[in-house]
């Protein structure tokens, strides 16, 4: 059996599609995670480096207080955490794509927290 | 609300009392009568009574993201009203006046505010530092004492003003460096004790000569990250992050200099990571026993009093961040650090088994319990809600709503010292 053509153009044009769709969320968290992202690094990291991330007891994460600071030290910091100081290894809470994008998104100064996702109940 | 404070019933009474004590003249009472009548009628046209009530039950919810505070009474468990304009309230942390009116809230960003929980109004505000902590009250309740990270130092205010009285930097090292103050608590004296987290030192600032503080300096170990004082005013406990064990001083023979206490107990495996600092204070304390949050092990250590000696450790869920006793000390409740903040349980600390694991809500926060321990009041701060629970069925009895909420605090910290 023979498909028509235009079968097969839509099939290979959804597959790209997907394709497309999935490299970039490996890359890119999506609107909901990126809002869970942004709640947690205001909310919780912010338990150190303050709500506003003009620091704590952790140093202050503005963009002006990173200028300079290559993004790939700042990703190994915050996935692997710094040694000898308190500052603890996030992998196995967020994945290296993720980080990335937290990374992006301190340099160009971070987002307002949207606030937690929807209530479970 | 305000003219609460001002009715004129001191000199209704003495006017009663001084023409009681002696009979006065014909001709004085024809005075004084007139004048007793115009008094008490002044005093039936002020203001509504409804406005006079007691403090002992009142208490504030830090509203972390909105700058605001909710006043709260704890009869019955209801909001009484908001306070805002209260800046940065991330990590913010309110000692009390002794007589439970006001609330002094120390905010991230340097604010202090003093705020009149019967007027539901801001009475006082300075900003002091860049980056603060927390605070502290004077034995009688005429300093209040700032900590902070940036600058590192402690600052002292008049409580009634805020005016600015003494400045003491937390200055180490030769070259002029500034620490980080943590563990600030008041002791008997108008003293306070504090830990430095650089400089890895504990020290006692005496300001009983307010214009001339001195100070004094004792050993801490590597990161002291918050401290406590019993609630006896005996013993300053430090933890310490950068190593197994904490830090201890005999507060009545200062002279002996601080020691260590539960040495190693991390047995030297490697530390789990510690997502958020736990906090200390006089709560560690029931039964001769103080009920300690180890850092980087999921569990609380138990240590004897009378021996400082370990005598127990708890396996709990996960970093306990809040390890509170109820004020009987029949029970210990822990809280957790991100990400397993939606737990509580709770320690029997006669079998020192846990007796319930609860999942109250979204990043449980904090937890204050009610003066008597009745009630435990728990903030959840993604659920945008605060809820009261029954501590002898640890069943939730009623629950209200509040923005993105965090440290719960009662008046009643204002009689315990080290709060």
């Amino acid at each position: 059996m023979k498909l028509p053509p235009v079968f097969v153009h839509a099939a290979v044009l959804i597959g790209a599609a997907l394709v497309a769709a999935y490299a970039s969320a490996a890359e890119l968290p999506d609107a909901l995670r990126q809002r869970e992202l942004a709640h947690m690094v205001r909310q919780d990291c912010g338990s150190c480096h303050g709500l506003t991330l003009a620091g704590g007891l952790g140093p202050a994460l503005t963009a002006e207080a990173l200028a300079g600071k290559p993004a790939d030290s700042l990703v190994a910091t915050i996935y692997a955490g710094r040694p000898g100081t308190p500052m603890p290894p996030f992998r196995g809470i967020v994945s290296e794509a993720e980080v990335e994008w937290i990374v992006q998104q301190l340099l160009r100064g971070f987002p307002p927290d949207g606030g937690a996702a929807a209530r479970a109940d | 609300m305000s003219s609460a404070s001002k009715i004129p019933s001191v000199p209704a009474a003495t006017a009663c009392r001084a023409a009681c004590a002696q009979l006065a003249p014909l001709a004085l009472w024809g005075l004084l009568l007139p004048a007793m009548v115009l008094l008490l009628s002044a005093c039936s046209t002020i203001a509504p009574q409804a406005a006079v009530r007691g403090t002992g039950d009142l208490g504030v919810v830090i509203e972390r993201a909105d700058g605001r505070v909710k006043i709260v009474e704890t009869s019955g468990r209801s909001v009484l009203a908001s306070v805002q304009g209260l800046g940065d309230l991330s990590h913010a942390s309110v000692v009390f006046s002794r007589d439970g009116r006001y609330a002094y809230v120390f905010g991230r960003d340097g604010g202090l505010t003093k705020v009149d929980l019967l007027t539901a109004s801001i009475v006082g505000r300075v900003v002091q530092g860049g980056n603060s902590i927390g605070g502290a009250i004077s034995q009688d309740g005429r300093i209040v004492v700032a900590q902070n990270y940036e600058p590192g130092g402690i600052k002292a205010f008049n409580a009634d003003t805020l005016e600015l009285i003494a400045d003491v930097p937390a200055s180490y090292g030769g070259e002029g460096k500034r620490s980080k103050v943590v563990g600030l608590a008041d002791l008997p004296g108008n003293r306070f004790i504090y830990s430095l987290f650089e400089a890895g030192e504990i020290r006692i600032t005496d300001f009983s000569d307010p214009g001339k503080p001195v100070t004094q300096r004792f050993a801490a170990g590597k990161q002291p990250y918050d401290a406590l004082v019993t609630p006896d005013g005996r013993y300053y406990i430090a933890g310490l992050f950068g190593e197994d064990g904490l830090a201890l001083l005999d507060l009545w023979q200062p002279e002996k200099g601080s020691r260590k206490i539960l040495s190693g107990y991390g047995r030297g495996e490697q530390p789990l990571p510690v997502f958020k600092m736990p906090h200390l204070r006089g709560w560690a304390v029931a039964g001769g026993r103080a009920y300690l949050p180890a850092i980087g092990r999921h569990e609380v250590l138990v240590v004897d009093m009378s021996t400082w000696q370990e005598v127990g450790r708890i396996p709990v869920k996960s970093q306990p961040v809040f390890v509170m006793a109820r004020p009987d000390g029949r029970e210990v409740w822990v809280n957790f650090a991100f990400p397993d903040n939606g737990w509580v349980q709770v320690v029997d600390t006669l079998s020192q088994k846990i007796t319930s694991t609860l999942q109250p809500g979204r990043a449980i926060l904090h937890m204050e319990f009610t003066p008597r321990g009745e009630e435990v009041w728990l903030s959840a701060r993604d659920d945008n809600r605060v809820m009261v629970y029954d501590t002898l069925s640890h069943e939730k009895r009623t629950q209200f709503e509040a923005a993105s909420p965090s440290g719960i605090f009662f008046t009643s910290r204002a009689a315990r010292m080290g709060f």
